[in-house]
């Protein structure tokens, strides 16, 4: 960015109140912003102007005056609708374009497990550590929030990186930026949830890289034993460790592994091992990737999308699976990948391999 | 600066209508024909129940205003100021709910649209007189439900009632939502028997093309209080049954679907906000060209565009759902629908300010309203495209920018040309006449004082405020000063209006006939109108809107 | 729904006791009473579509749950209340037409036939509502059925209460309507020079009747 962009940037930052740009999406959004908000002021400062410009020039003279009868011709009328349209999709274009952008996360994304309840955020990395209102990011790198609600609907917002979501009980929604400057930002909920959504409040704080990484190693260390210091509530029961240690004993305790593999055998239902984002055939005919939306639909609506010579027999784990549990889950299910096991025999892939 | 009020009005009847120089009441008009409380309570005089009408939509605002106020109040200060928080949540939701569904979709409708509408089309009244009758008491009953919610304990759902927060909350939201459920019925009452009015009861030689804008504007707006209402009726008569039986129909935890609710709750409640902008658009037009006595530029367009909103807003309800995790798809698609509506409206302001060029415009609040109203609707308008723009709205979205944006054109725009309406219409009314310079300080006032309560929350939403926030960061908090000392104002204004409103009912001059010397079959008939609107039933025998006396060598331009 | 009751015309001038004084002629309150019935109408199948909007929805989220769910049901009493339902249409119609032609004892007896048939049908109705009952096929947090474990059949029957309720409450509104149409034609109110309360209320029972027929194979035959 040039001496001047970056001038006119910070006047309009200030004249408009916008908080600063921290992350790669505000620096994208915000020309658009600038833009349309201008043409908004001249517009209707300019029409204004002109109604009162009128009125001087063509003042009432004398009282029940007659007056010429005027009309628009054709090419008027067209130009006041042109005009206007075009400026309209120009902005939609631009804003469809970026919005695309802004949902489609890059595939070196970190995930983050997000879990919203009244009145507070609670935050999951895949390998651990958990943490309740704060949550920790490197600057410079891909973040991709997972995020569900336990009760009713939230909505993540961080003004300094122009980035919202709504939090949504019963499905999983995702968010993703990559924060360009060091520091701590507030987090807001803005969706209205009762008594104390107000305070409903937290922060992100982004960390150097090398700095994150040291933070993370840290939090770390004798992970495995700690007791996850958040104390949340119910879940601070169960989630010791690291967020896969937690998913496998989840899937003891529920019984998953009754039926579903974690060596690549085949049994009652599909394997674990590889499943992660793999092209799964259904019993439709048609074919689903196993992401995250795919798995964690498949534990509370398993005959949505049955997987095609399987039988129907899991049950629906809905209302007894919470939203942490079922995150732990699918992070468990992520890490059992073939390269990750050991002394395992060859097998046949009971499903194509992974197009990356 | 202020014309006398006489000065006006002697001129305008001698011309319009009598010989003689000193205007008085019709002995007998609508007001006093027949005597007596049962005369009101049973009337089915569309002119009497559009002053009912009047009556309890102004209780409805000033009730609705008071909880405006008092939230501004609380937000003089970043923590506790007057109220709790259950306290604050309870009254921004009724402050919504009183607004909307006892002011502002009945409002205009109700009372100008009531009062106006016949007597534009040469009726003796509207097709259904009873049902008129009834949608005013039905509106009282659903009024009362509402009420009765607040003195019960309240509700804080937000008017969204957003699924499934409206499921748990133990407020007691049952009583609202019946509230609703019943307003909705007068809604469609009103509705259909202005559609079946203007196809029917139009006087001879009224063709389509020769009906007023307004005329116009309000069957744009019947259509939608017809199709759109019933939605919403079954919406919040589910999330009822939700709360009391446990249908699970928007429960994630029985298998129902939340963001269901969003869609059912935004298919109703978009297009609701044409409800309440149509007949004030409708409005500008008749200001308009009465203030600067000229044809309406472009005529045909802008009743054929309060059709095109009409239609297009029935589709452009996803825009409020950006965030919500509906797929990319959906979302450029509402986004483009909802260009449209930005289109529709630009086509009227345009030849509305086209429509002042070459006219004979008179300085009277009616045209500070006009010039009120085109700004917060081209300011408000463009916000709204700016928040249907998709990327930006991802930063905006439930913050206070979006409340800004919805006020510049639910307050703003609709209650500039509301009160350009009661000043337009007053002498029709009552027969007498409002203190002019008054009316031009309380007009500067109300614009002024909207500016300056509802620029700095664009600002706000900007820093990133989000809305219906009892506390807040102390960052707001110069902001939040400004909106609330600029709400003084605005607040200040409504109570001179009030006020000199009131004192001219009855020391108010005589208005005479036809006060504005304006065009139009309302003009036509004595102030108050008497009973069945005209002595004799009148034949439209000329274009709308001409302002050049019979026979006369009249130039047209066209540009 | 028609302003007819008003009696001689305030300014003097005489008319029958079926025009109310303020259209000009009987054609335009005529023209002004049918439009009215058909906007409501319309009102009517908004109101309706939230809940096909539902059906739609849930059923796309759970196939399955559906399928099984709607073979719950019961189809022979299902079809035979179609069959009455046409049928009433077809009676009401007739009574329309009796009417037209002034045959006002036939055409008693037409509406007479067509609110048996809605009687007939709210038994009926009543005796599967009781079966679903008794078995715990109920909505939402109610469903206590076994036969079906999978998710979203409590949502089946959420929507099958709402829709099939909402419908039962109309056939009610209905059959009052022509109940309270068949006294005032007794009464010799309506003839062939003034039957357009007949005819509205016959539109308003092939409305429902044509709700049905959308309701009856969504949750019956699919």
């Amino acid at each position: 960015m040039n001496e001047i962009m970056r001038v006119l940037n910070d006047v309009m930052l200030t004249l408009l109140f916008l908080p600063e740009q921290a992350s790669t999406f505000a620096m994208k959004v915000d020309l658009l912003h600038y833009f349309v908000v201008t043409v908004t002021m001249v517009a209707s400062v300019g029409v204004g102007l002109l109604a009162v410009g009128l009125f001087f020039k063509y003042r009432e003279t004398k009282p029940h005056a007659s007056t010429v009868i005027v009309n628009p011709s054709g090419k008027f009328e067209t130009v006041i609708i042109a005009v206007p349209l075009l400026f309209f999709l120009a902005w939609v274009w631009i804003g469809f374009k970026d919005y695309i952008w802004y949902t489609t996360p890059p595939k070196n994304s970190m995930d983050v497990y997000v879990t919203a309840k009244k009145w507070m955020w609670h935050f999951a990395y895949p390998d651990g550590p958990n943490a309740n209102a704060v949550l920790h990011v490197p600057a410079n790198r891909p973040v991709r929030l997972l995020m569900t609600s336990r009760d009713v609907i939230h909505s993540f917002f961080v003004p300094e990186f122009r980035v919202k979501q709504d939090v949504v009980p019963g499905r999983y929604t995702e968010l993703w930026f990559e924060a360009t400057k060091t520091g701590r930002y507030r987090l807001y909920c803005t969706e209205f949830c009762g008594t104390w959504h107000s305070q409903m409040v937290g922060e992100v704080v982004v960390l150097a890289p090398a700095e994150f990484d040291r933070w993370l190693a840290q939090q770390r260390q004798g992970l495995a034993g700690r007791v996850d210091s958040s104390g949340a509530g119910e879940t601070a029961e169960g989630m010791r460790g690291d967020l896969v240690s937690y998913g496998r004993r989840v899937a003891v305790a529920q019984g998953c592994l009754k039926c579903h593999s974690v060596d690549g055998g085949p049994h009652i239902g599909p394997t674990w091992v590889d499943l992660f984002s793999r092209p799964t055939l259904l019993a439709t005919g048609q074919t689903v990737v196993a992401d995250e939306g795919y798995l964690t639909e498949s534990m509370m609506d398993p005959y949505t999308k049955v997987v095609k010579g399987y039988a129907q027999v899991m049950p629906s784990f809905r209302g007894k699976l919470t939203a942490p549990e079922a995150a732990a889950l699918v992070e468990y299910i992520k890490s059992l990948r073939t390269e990750n096991l050991e002394n395992l025999p060859a097998k046949e892939p009971v499903y194509g391999p992974v197009p990356k | 600066m202020a014309q006398s009020p006489s000065s006006t009005s002697a001129p305008a009847s001698t011309m319009a209508m009598a010989p003689d120089a000193a205007p008085s009441l019709p002995e007998i008009s609508f007001i006093n024909a027949d005597r007596g409380i049962k005369s009101w309570l049973f009337t089915l005089d569309h002119k009497r129940i559009a002053l009912m009408y009047l009556v309890l939509t102004m209780l409805a605002f000033l009730l609705g205003g008071i909880f405006a106020m008092a939230l501004r109040v609380e937000h003089l200060t970043p923590d506790k100021t007057i109220m709790g928080a259950n306290t604050y949540n309870r009254m921004f939701t009724l402050h919504g709910v009183v607004m909307i569904f006892m002011f502002m979709i009945p409002a205009v409708p109700g009372i100008f649209g009531n009062f106006c509408l016949p007597l534009m089309l040469g009726a003796k009244d509207v097709a259904f007189p009873r049902l008129n009758l009834l949608s005013v008491y039905v509106y009282a009953v659903g009024a009362g439900l509402l009420l009765y919610a607040v003195a019960a304990g309240g509700v804080d759902a937000g008017w969204t009632f957003y699924a499934p927060y409206s499921l748990s909350t133990p407020s007691t939201l049952f009583p609202a939502l019946l509230g609703i459920f019943v307003i909705g019925f007068s809604s469609i009452l009103t509705g259909l028997n202005f559609i079946v009015t203007v196809h029917t009861m139009r006087a001879p030689g009224m063709t389509w093309m020769r009906m007023p804008l307004f005329v116009w504007a309000a069957y744009a707006t019947s259509i939608i209080q017809v199709l759109a209402t019933p939605v919403i009726g079954l919406t919040s008569l589910l999330v009822g049954i939700e709360r009391v039986f446990g249908f699970g129909f928007f429960d994630p935890a029985r298998g129902g679907d939340p963001i269901m609710f969003q869609h059912m709750f935004w298919f109703y409640s978009h297009p609701a906000v044409y409800i309440m902008v149509l007949p004030s658009m409708g409005v500008i037009s008749e200001l308009v060209t009465s203030v600067s006595r000229k044809n309406m530029f472009g005529y045909k367009m802008i009743a054929y565009s309060s059709l095109g909103i009409t239609f297009v807003g029935f589709f452009a309800w996803g825009h409020h759902m950006f965030v919500t995790g509906q797929s990319a798809l959906d979302n450029g698609a509402f986004a483009i629908i909802s260009m449209l509506v930005g289109v529709f409206t630009a086509i009227k302001v345009f030849n509305w300010v086209m429509t002042m060029y070459r006219g004979s415009i008179a300085i009277r609040a009616t045209l500070v309203y006009v010039c009120g109203f085109l700004f917060f609707l081209v300011f408000g308008g463009m916000t709204g495209i700016a928040v249907a723009t998709v990327s930006l709205d991802v930063h905006w979205h439930d913050t206070y920018f979006v409340v800004a944006h919805f006020h510049f054109i639910m307050v703003g725009a609709v209650i500039t040309a509301f009160f350009g309406a009661i000043h337009y219409w007053f002498p029709k009314m009552f027969g007498r006449m409002y203190h002019e310079g008054w009316a031009m300080v309380a007009a500067a006032f109300i614009v002024l004082g909207f500016n300056a309560t509802f620029v700095p929350q664009f600002l706000l939403g900007n820093l990133g405020q989000p809305r219906r926030y009892y506390m807040y960061d102390d960052k707001f908090w110069a902001l939040n000063v400004a909106s609330t000392a600029g709400s003084t104002l605005l607040a200040l204004g409504v109570l001179i209006i009030i006020i000199y409103l009131i004192y001219a009912l009855k020391y108010g001059s005589i208005a005479g006939d036809n006060p504005w010397g304006a065009a139009g079959l309302e003009w036509k008939t004595s102030s108050p109108p008497p009973k069945h609107n005209f002595i004799t039933p009148p034949i439209c025998d000329e274009e709308p809107y001409t302002y050049q006396k019979k026979g006369e060598e009249v130039e047209h331009v066209v540009v | 729904m028609s302003d007819a009751a008003a009696a001689k015309g305030e300014h003097g001038h005489e008319h029958p006791w079926y025009l109310a004084h303020h259209f000009d002629s009987i054609d335009v309150q005529n023209y002004a009473v049918r439009l009215g019935m058909w906007l409501f109408l319309g009102t009517e199948v908004l109101l309706f579509a939230g809940l096909f909007l539902g059906y739609t929805v849930y059923r796309w989220l759970y196939p399955l749950a559906f399928q099984a769910a709607s073979r719950e049901l019961s189809l022979g009493m299902g079809t035979f209340n179609t069959v009455v339902l046409i049928t009433s249409s077809f009676f009401v119609a007739l009574g329309y037409h009796a009417i037209k032609e002034n045959k006002l004892k036939k055409c008693v007896a037409w509406l007479a036939l067509t609110i048996i048939c809605a009687g007939i049908f709210l038994v009926v109705k009543y005796f599967e509502y009781a079966h679903k009952f008794h078995v715990g096929q109920l909505p939402g947090k109610h469903y206590t059925f076994e036969g079906i474990q999978s998710p979203g059949a409590n949502m089946y029957f959420s929507v099958y209460f709402l829709a099939t309720g909402l419908h039962a409450f109309h056939v009610i509104v209905g059959a009052s309507i022509l109940a309270w149409l068949m006294v005032r034609v007794h009464k010799g109110k309506y003839g062939p020079h003034y039957y357009v309360p007949v005819e509205l209320g016959a539109l308003y029972w092939h409305l429902v009747d044509l709700i049905w027929i959308f309701l009856f194979p969504l949750l019956y035959l699919i």
